[in-house]
């Protein structure tokens, strides 16, 4: 166990202290790449938020899928990735085309939030 | 010691005395630097009247050895002046430079007025008028673009469909990091290959922020040809579908300004085939998959070594960008 600050509460206020202190002050390719900087940061944030109970979902779901007990989630999709290139698995196969959404959503919801195609689906629902 | 941009100037001043009748030469500003060119503008002076003229050279002026998928900067100069005898809008070529001249591989060309920023394009209300008639004018284009006969072109490499999804198939394997959705686009793609292969001028690289546009007459100048090949026209049409290129302006598939019915009535008026919109989607499928592939590539880099910018790293997290979009073209319902 690790003491307080939580490392989510440590990469939220270095966000939150360039973007109003630090952005402020810079111009040019500095400037861009500090943004990009902070950007990255975000993802961090979100992914701290939101990753830890996103990532026990979907080791449930490809083990179900799958019908495996593996539990390492980076096997598991090695796994899912070679099943959809030999054909074993495809999308009329129940659950594949809803895992595959909700992992991609989840994704995005971390990475790029902002992205025309995240929002559209948002819109439609389908988070 | 003199500068590279000083030395530069040299060697243009040089050219604009022997090839455009004794000018000097002012305003000499770089616009951009890839991996395989740098762009330079430049205006030459001539019996008191100013011409503006855009340099492209290869990196530090070298030779210019064409990497990778790119051509060289003469081929480039030889498609662009092609491209304009089959009446395609595309900036006039007025020198290509020899070893004499000093710049290293390269060509000079006419500045073309208009704007090249995707999202100006897509949201700008000086675009608002001429938007509605992009589309149809990027058909029209690619239409002219893809009848340039084959017999006429410098040597290409030849790209059909089955090769390039084994190219990226390899790049994204090599990785070894699972993205289940590319192994759903790699599936789809090697299921849907076009019947047959077709061989035209392939642009390469044609989508929104690759064209020159006017705020009235909307399309002025199909720019960077580096990764012109021939391959499957459709290609082209693909491309500039992808929603990585629509600048937020996802419902309007043509670059985020125009409709899919509008590119192919423009392309069939013009003496372009009748489009297939299968075969466009194919392209577009691997279009997206490919820029999915290259986020993860950029990515490599970083891990790497060989670029430690935040920016290099962070672009492979835009990977998932192509995931949602190939999600929306083949599991959408």
């Amino acid at each position: 166990m690790q003491d307080l600050p939580t490392s989510l509460e440590i990469v939220g206020v270095v966000s939150d202290f360039m973007r109003e202190q630090v952005l402020p002050e810079l111009e040019g390719r500095t400037r861009f790449h500090a943004l990009v900087a902070a950007n990255a940061l975000d993802i961090v944030r979100r992914e701290l938020e939101t990753a830890p109970e996103a990532n026990v979902m979907e080791i449930a779901r490809l083990q179900a899928l799958l019908s495996s007990k593996e539990t390492d989630l980076e096997a598991l999709n090695k796994k899912l990735s070679d099943h959809i290139e030999t054909g074993a698995l495809t999308l009329e196969t129940p659950g594949l085309k809803e895992h595959l959404w909700t992992s991609t959503l989840t994704k995005l919801s971390i990475d790029q939030p902002k992205y025309s195609a995240y929002r559209k689906a948002v819109k439609e629902n389908r988070t | 010691m003199t500068t590279p941009a000083e030395e530069l100037a040299e060697g243009l001043t040089r050219v604009a005395a022997q090839h455009f009748g004794g000018a000097t030469i002012t305003d000499l500003k770089r616009l951009s630097g890839g991996a395989s060119q740098e762009t330079w503008s430049f205006k030459t002076h001539k019996d008191g009247e100013a011409e503006a003229l855009i340099l492209r050279r290869a990196p530090g002026g070298g030779d210019g050895n064409a990497s990778g998928t790119a051509v060289g900067l003469e081929t480039e100069a030889k498609l662009i002046q092609l491209a304009a005898e089959a009446g395609v809008v595309v900036p006039t070529v007025r020198h290509v430079a020899s070893p004499s001249d000093g710049l290293g591989s390269g060509f000079i060309m006419n500045h073309v007025h208009g704007e090249t920023l995707g999202s100006k394009i897509v949201r700008s209300e000086d675009f608002a008028s001429v938007r509605p008639k992009l589309a149809r004018q990027c058909g029209e284009a690619l239409a002219k673009l893809h009848a340039v006969p084959v017999t006429s072109l410098p040597p290409l490499r030849l790209s059909p469909a089955i090769e390039e999804i084994a190219r990226y198939r390899e790049v994204y394997k090599t990785h070894g990091h699972p993205h289940p959705v590319f192994d759903l686009a790699f599936k789809w793609l090697s299921d849907n290959v076009p019947a047959d292969d077709q061989s035209t001028l392939v642009h390469g690289d044609f989508r929104n922020g690759n064209i020159m546009f006017d705020p009235k007459r909307g399309v002025s100048a199909i720019l960077d040809w580096e990764l012109a090949h021939v391959g499957d026209p459709m290609e082209d049409m693909g491309w500039i579908c992808v929603n990585s290129w629509r600048f937020g302006g996802i419902d309007k598939p043509v670059g985020g300004f125009g409709d899919r019915k509008d590119m192919f009535a423009g392309y069939e008026a013009s003496g372009g085939p009748k489009v297939d919109p299968d075969r466009v989607k194919f392209w577009e499928v691997l279009g997206t998959l490919k820029w999915g592939v290259m986020c993860t590539t950029m990515y490599e880099a970083f891990k790497t070594g060989m670029d430690r910018s935040v920016e290099r790293a962070a672009i492979g997290r835009r990977s998932s960008e192509t995931e949602i979009d190939l999600l929306y073209l083949l599991a959408a319902d």
